[in-house]
C-alpha cells in the first residue's frame, strides 16, 4: 500500500484558506522558510480512501477480541464520543475564565470526588496525562513528602513481575531501584521484602492485583512491613478493573493510587494515546500535589494555584480534559455497579483459565482475577513452538493476540484479560481457537512458524527496522528495501 | 447493566466450569481486612439519555467559542479543524486499538505514524521524530532528558519568553533529573542573542519558541548558533502552522525541534488530550524517548512498518531506558497527519500569511498600543490597555468578546498588557469588534 | 548465521560475559558466546572513543539487538587503542564470529594485576552451567 506521500501529486490539495482579501506581510529574510514542506498534496476524495484503507488494515476492540493482559480492552462506548463532541466542552478555551468554565470545573471535581471514592483516598489530581505520567508524579510526591519530613530516602522496592515504566520512572525520579522476589502462589516474596526494606526506602510500587493476575494475599503483612520502616506504598492502577467496589487501594495500606483511565475507565486507546492517569493520595500528601487543582467553594468551583509546597506541574492546564468527560460518562452509566463490572471481569477471566489449564501450562495454581498468565514452555518443550507462534497463529483466527513475553518470571508467558463486555459466545471461539492451536503444535507446527497467513503482512523482519531504522520517508532518496529483498529469495 | 452481558445462565455455566458455587469464591484471595464490604458511595447509574441530559447540562455552563467572540490564545488556539479529521478518527479501527506491538494486526496505525513521522521531520527540518509525547510541555522535559545523556552536562537554559507552562514542567522535571534551570529574560519581548549566548556557557540544552509567547519573532538563527558554539543543545519549540512560512528549526542549526500539535486538528477541549511532537538530528535518534516506526519487509518481502528501537522504550530497557512514556497521544497525532495532508503545502503557506495579515491588521486597528511596537509577529499581538487586564477581560465579556490572555499572571510589569490571537477564524469584521469594544472599556 | 557454542582455551574471562585476549601489556576485549545468543542477531554497536579510558567492572560500550541492549562490562583497565570498526559497520559480525571478528575493542592494560581477577575457561563454563 502506498503512502500517503507516495499519492502526492503537484497542485492538487483538500483544504483552503480564507484570505479576507488582506495581503501578508513580508516576513523578513532571515526568518523566512526558503524551502516549502513536503507534505502531501491530495484531494479530498483520496484522501479519505487512505485512511480508510488504512484502517482497513488494522484491528481495534470494535473489531474483535483483544485480551491484552494488563490492557484492559474493554468496549469504548460511543456516547462517550458524542458527549466530547458537544461544544461547551469541545469549543472551551482552557485559558476561558472561571466563571464561564464552571461545567468543566464541576465535571471535573465531580471525576475527583468518584475516583477518591473508588481508590479509597481522599485527594486527587487529574493533571497527569497517562499511567506512566502518575507514576512518575507520585514518585515525585514522595521525594517531596521525604523532603518537606528531612528525612533522606534514595530507594524504591519494586516486585520481579513490576510493569516496564515502573523502573523506569524511579530512574526518572532520580531514585535507586530495589528488587524482591515473587514466591511460589504468586505473592511478594515476606522474607526477601523484609530483608530489603530499610530506613532508606522511600517506598514500594506496586500493582494488586500483580501482572500474574493474583491479588497478593499477604498484602496486610506488606503494608505493615513498609509502614514500621516509614515508608510510602504506592499503587499502580494498570490492574484496578479487578477490584472497583470490592477492595480499594487506599484499605490495602496504599497511600498513593494512580488510576488509567484508558484501562479502567473506557478511554479508548486510540492504537497508542490519549490516556489519563489521574493520582489520588492520602491527606499528608494533598499539599504536594501538583497545581492547579480544582477545588470547590461552596456552589462554586475553581482552579487553586496557591500551592506552595506542590511539587509543580506534570503537564499543561489541568489535564486531559476530553479523557475526563470520557471517564466521567462511563462511571455514570455504572454507579455503584462498578461492582458489577469487576465480578464480570474476574469471572471471564477465571472461565478461561479453567478451559485452557489442561492444554497450557498454568505457573500458579491458584484462582486469578481479571487477567491470568499461561505458559507455552510445555509445547515449546515438546514440538518447538514458542508463546510468539501461539500469539502469530490467533491472527489467522480474528483473534488479537494476548501479551506475550511478560511479566518475566514466566517462560513464554501468555498474559490473557478478557475484560468484562465480552459474551460467553466470544470466550468460547477463544477457547476452541487456543485448543487448537495446541492441537497443531503436535501435529503440523510449521502451520504456527510461519504464521500469521491471512493478515495483509506476514512476520516481519524486525532486525531489519532496527538495524537500519528508516523513520521517515525519503522522498527521491528513500531506499527500496523490497527490492534489496528480491535478490535474496 | 452496561455494556455487560453474562446472563444467569451464562453465569451458571461457567460457574460450574470453575468449580466454584459463587463469584465470592473467586474474591476468596482478597483479604477480609481489606474488603470494601459495602457499596461504593456513587450516585445511582443513568441511562444513556439521561447522561447525556446531565452532560449537556454541565457544558451549557461553558461559554464556548460559539458563545463567544473570543481572541485567547497563549499556546492553544481556535483554528479551523475540518470535518475529515473527525470522520477518520472515529474509525474504530483506529480510535479502539491498542499500541501496535503486534504489526501483523497494526499496519494502518503504524503506517500512519510512519507518516505523521515524516510530516513532522518535513515541518522542522529534522531526520528523527517520535510518535509524539504528552503535550507541548512534557516534550520539552523529554528534550532535557536526552540532552542530559548525550551532553553530560546539568544546566538548562530556558527564554523567559518561553511559554509560562512549558518553563514550569520542565523545573517539575528537572530536580529528579538533576538538572538546574536558568532563564534569560525577555527585553521588549524578545530574547537578547547575547546574554542568551553567555547564559549557555556549560549548558546541556537552551530552549527557545518561535514564534515566542507573546507573539513575537525570535532572532531564532542567532539563538540557535549562540547555544551550539558553546556546546549546548539549542531546541526551538515552535508552532507546526508557522513552518509553511517561517524557516524549519533543521535548518537554521537546532540540534531539536519541539512543540504543541494543538492547533494542526485538534479541537481545544479545554485543554486536552492534545499532542507534544519532538524531532531531532539524526544523531540523537537512540535516545528519543517514545515509540518510533521504523520500515521493514515482511518474509514475502512486502513493504511493512513495525515499532522499532524499542529497546530503547520502557519495556525492555527498564530502569535504563530512555524515558517511562508508554501510551502517548497516537490518535491525536493522527489528527495531525490528516490536518497537515488535507492543507497540503500551500494551504500552510496560505494559513501563515493569513495569520500574519490578519496580526497586521489588528496592528492597525489598535496601533498606538502595541506593547512591542518593533517587533514583528506572527498569529499573536501584545496589547498594552493602560487598565489592568483582568478588569479588561471582564468588561469586554460583558459585551461578548473575550480580549485576550493576561500576561501579568505570568510576567512582572505586564499587568494592562492582553496577548490577543488572530487565527484564520478571526475576520477583520471581528477584529473591528474587538477594537471597538477595547476603546469603550479601556476609556 | 550465528556460530556454534564455543568457549576458547587461552582467553581470559569476566563473570559478565566478557572475554579478553591478552597480549604482552595490550588486550584485545569482546563478548562471549552465551552474550550474543542471549541477545540474539545484534542490530548496533554504541563503541567508546579512541583514547578513552574504560575501567574494569564498568561499562564501556553498548550492544544492541532487537530484544535488549546491554552495557559491555570491561573484564579490565585501560586505554582504548582501537575500536573494531566492522562491528559498528555490521555487528552481526559479533553473532557470527564471537571471538574472532567479532571483537570489539583493543586496550593498553593500565594494571596487569587485574588479570588475576579473572575466569580461565574450565571457571567461565561452571559459571554458565550455574546460570
Amino acid at each position: 500500500m502506498e503512502l500517503i506521500f507516495e499519492k502526492s501529486r503537484p497542485g492538487r490539495r483538500a483544504g483552503t484558506v480564507p484570505s479576507y482579501g488582506l495581503t501578508a506581510p513580508d516576513v523578513p529574510a532571515e526568518l523566512r522558510r526558503a524551502h516549502p514542506p513536503r507534505l502531501p498534496e491530495i484531494s479530498e476524495p483520496e484522501l479519505v480512501r487512505h485512511f480508510t484503507a488504512l484502517a482497513d488494515r488494522n484491528f481495534g476492540v470494535d473489531t474483535g477480541f483483544y485480551p491484552l493482559g494488563s490492557c484492559t480492552m474493554k468496549h469504548n462506548p460511543r456516547a462517550n464520543e458524542r458527549a466530547v463532541g458537544i461544544p461547551g466542552f469541545r469549543d472551551l478555551h482552557p485559558h476561558q475564565e472561571e466563571d464561564g468554565a464552571q461545567g468543566a470545573l464541576e465535571l471535573m471535581w465531580r471525576l475527583q470526588e468518584i475516583l477518591a471514592e473508588v481508590a479509597g483516598l481522599p485527594a486527587v489530581s487529574l493533571q497527569p496525562a497517562a499511567g506512566s505520567q502518575g507514576e512518575l508524579t507520585g514518585l515525585m510526591l514522595m521525594r517531596a513528602y521525604f523532603a518537606d519530613r528531612g528525612e533522606d530516602r534514595d530507594t524504591i522496592v519494586t516486585p520481579d513481575t513490576a510493569h516496564g515504566t515502573n523502573p523506569a520512572s524511579v530512574t526518572m525520579a532520580g531514585y535507586k531501584l530495589v528488587k524482591v522476589g515473587t514466591d511460589a502462589r504468586g505473592n511478594l516474596d515476606l522474607d526477601d521484602l523484609r530483608a530489603k526494606v530499610d530506613g532508606r526506602t522511600a517506598g514500594l510500587m506496586l500493582t494488586n492485583p500483580s501482572t500474574l493476575g493474583l491479588f497478593d494475599e499477604g498484602i496486610e503483612e506488606v503494608a505493615r512491613i513498609f509502614k514500621g520502616a516509614g515508608a510510602l506504598m504506592y499503587y499502580d492502577g494498570a490492574n484496578l478493573n479487578a477490584v472497583c467496589g470490592l477492595s480499594r487501594p487506599g484499605d490495602m495500606g496504599f497511600d498513593i493510587v494512580h488510576i488509567n483511565l484508558h484501562k479502567t475507565f473506557s478511554q479508548p486507546h486510540g492504537g497508542g494515546g490519549p490516556g489519563g492517569g489521574p493520582v489520588a493520595v492520602r491527606d499528608m500528601l494533598e499539599p504536594f500535589l501538583p497545581s492547579p487543582q480544582v477545588v470547590r467553594d461552596g456552589d462554586r468551583f475553581r482552579l487553586d494555584s496557591d500551592r506552595p509546597k506542590s511539587i509543580g506541574k506534570v503537564r499543561g492546564f489541568a489535564g486531559p480534559f476530553g479523557v475526563f468527560v470520557r471517564s466521567y460518562a462511563y462511571i455514570r452509566r455504572y454507579g455503584p455497579g462498578l461492582k458489577e463490572m469487576s465480578e464480570a471481569a474476574v469471572l471471564n477471566a477465571n472461565y478461561l483459565l479453567a478451559k485452557l489449564r489442561d492444554a497450557y501450562d498454568v505457573p500458579y495454581d491458584r484462582h486469578c482475577m481479571h487477567e491470568f498468565v499461561l505458559s507455552a514452555r510445555n509445547i515449546k518443550r515438546d514440538h518447538g513452538v514458542s508463546a510468539l507462534d501461539v500469539a502469530k497463529r490467533l491472527m489467522d483466527f480474528g483473534i488479537h493476540p494476548p501479551t506475550v513475553y511478560f511479566p518475566l518470571v514466566v517462560p513464554e508467558a501468555l498474559m490473557i484479560e478478557p475484560t468484562e463486555t465480552e459474551t460467553k459466545e466470544r470466550l468460547d471461539e477463544f477457547v476452541a481457537a487456543m485448543l487448537q492451536i495446541a492441537r497443531e503444535a503436535a501435529e503440523s507446527p510449521e502451520l504456527l512458524h510461519d504464521a500469521p497467513h491471512v493478515r495483509p503482512v506476514v512476520r516481519l523482519d524486525e532486525v531489519k527496522a532496527a538495524k537500519r531504522a528508516i523513520v521517515k520517508y525519503g522522498f527521491e532518496q528513500h531506499p527500496d528495501l523490497a527490492a534489496e529483498m528480491a535478490g535474496t529469495f | 447493566m452496561a455494556f455487560l452481558s453474562l446472563t444467569d445462565a451464562d453465569r451458571a455455566e461457567m460457574l460450574a466450569a470453575i468449580g466454584v458455587g459463587s463469584i465470592d469464591e473467586l474474591f476468596e484471595q482478597i483479604p477480609r481486612g481489606v474488603r470494601l464490604g459495602r457499596e461504593l458511595d456513587l450516585e445511582p447509574a443513568l441511562s444513556e439519555a439521561e447522561l447525556m441530559r446531565h452532560l449537556e447540562e454541565l457544558a451549557a455552563r461553558n461559554v464556548h467559542t460559539g458563545a463567544e467572540l473570543s481572541f485567547l490564545g497563549a499556546g492553544i488556539y481556535d483554528h479551523y479543524v475540518p470535518a475529515v479529521v473527525d470522520a477518520i478518527l472515529s474509525r474504530g479501527e483506529f480510535l479502539t486499538a491498542y499500541t501496535p506491538y503486534q504489526p501483523e494486526m497494526s499496519q494502518g496505525v503504524l503506517q500512519s505514524i510512519f507518516e505523521y513521522q515524516t510530516a513532522i521531520c518535513e515541518l522542522t527540518g529534522m531526520d528523527v521524530s517520535n510518535a509524539s509525547g504528552y503535550d507541548g510541555t512534557t516534550v520539552a522535559a523529554d528534550a532535557c532528558f536526552i540532552a542530559k545523556h548525550t551532553t553530560e552536562r546539568t544546566k538548562v537554559v530556558l527564554a523567559e519568553a518561553l511559554n509560562p507552562q512549558v518553563r514550569r514542567v520542565v523545573k517539575t522535571y528537572a530536580p529528579g533529573f538533576g538538572l538546574d534551570v536558568v532563564e534569560v529574560p525577555h527585553r521588549g519581548g524578545t530574547t537578547d542573542p547575547g546574554e542568551w549566548r553567555t547564559a549557555c556557557a556549560d549548558a546541556a540544552i537552551a530552549i527557545f519558541q518561535q514564534p515566542n509567547f507573546f507573539g513575537c519573532l525570535e532572532p531564532a538563527p542567532e539563538l540557535a548558533a549562540a547555544a551550539e558554539s558553546v556546546g549546548a543543545l539549542a531546541v526551538a519549540h515552535v508552532d507546526l502552522l508557522s513552518l509553511g512560512v517561517l524557516e524549519a528549526p533543521g535548518a537554521y542549526g537546532c540540534a531539536m525541534a519541539i512543540g504543541e500539535g494543538q492547533s494542526a486538528g485538534t479541537f481545544m477541549s479545554y485543554g486536552g488530550p492534545n499532542f507534544g511532537f519532538l524531532a531531532a538530528r539524526d544523531e540523537f535518534i537512540r535516545r528519543m524517548p517514545g515509540r518510533i516506526v521504523g520500515e521493514t519487509t515482511d518474509l514475502k518481502g512486502e513493504r511493512a512498518f513495525c515499532l522499532t528501537l524499542q529497546t530503547r522504550e520502557q519495556h525492555i530497557r527498564r530502569e535504563k531506558a530512555t524515558s517511562n512514556i508508554t501510551t502517548n497521544q497516537t490518535l491525536l497525532a493522527l489528527a495531525g497527519l490528516v490536518y497537515l495532508s488535507w492543507l497540503g503545502p500551500q494551504g500552510l503557506r496560505e494559513l501563515g500569511e493569513t495569520c500574519m495579515a490578519l496580526g497586521d491588521y489588528t496592528k492597525a486597528r489598535l496601533g498606538a498600543q502595541l506593547a512591542f511596537p518593533d517587533k514583528a509577529t506572527f498569529k499573536e499581538i501584545a496589547i498594552r490597555t493602560g487598565r489592568n487586564a483582568g478588569e479588561v477581560i471582564a468588561a469586554a465579556r460583558e459585551r461578548g468578546v473575550h480580549p485576550g490572555y493576561a500576561l501579568g499572571r505570568d510576567y512582572e510589569g505586564l499587568d494592562d498588557v492582553l496577548l490577543v490571537a488572530v487565527t484564520e477564524r478571526r475576520t477583520p469584521t471581528e477584529i473591528d469588534r474587538l477594537a471597538e469594544v477595547l476603546a469603550e472599556v479601556t476609556g | 548465521m550465528a556460530a556454534p557454542e564455543s568457549y576458547p582455551e587461552g582467553l581470559k574471562y569476566h563473570a559478565e560475559h566478557d572475554w579478553a585476549r591478552v597480549d604482552g601489556d595490550e588486550a584485545v576485549l569482546g563478548i562471549t558466546w552465551f552474550a550474543q545468543d542471549a541477545l540474539g542477531e545484534l542490530v548496533h554497536y554504541e563503541a567508546p572513543a579512541v583514547g578513552a579510558t574504560i575501567a574494569k567492572d564498568a561499562p564501556y560500550g553498548e550492544v544492541e539487538s532487537v530484544k535488549a541492549v546491554s552495557d559491555v562490562i570491561a573484564p579490565l583497565s585501560g586505554e582504548v587503542l582501537e575500536v573494531n570498526q566492522k562491528a559498528v559497520d555490521a555487528p552481526e559480525v559479533v553473532n557470527d564470529d564471537p571471538y574472532g571478528g567479532g571483537w570489539l575493542v583493543r586496550i593498553r592494560l593500565s594494571d596487569p594485576s587485574e588479570l588475576d581477577a579473572l575466569l580461565d575457561v574450565d571457571a567461565y563454563k561452571a559459571l554458565l552451567a550455574e546460570e
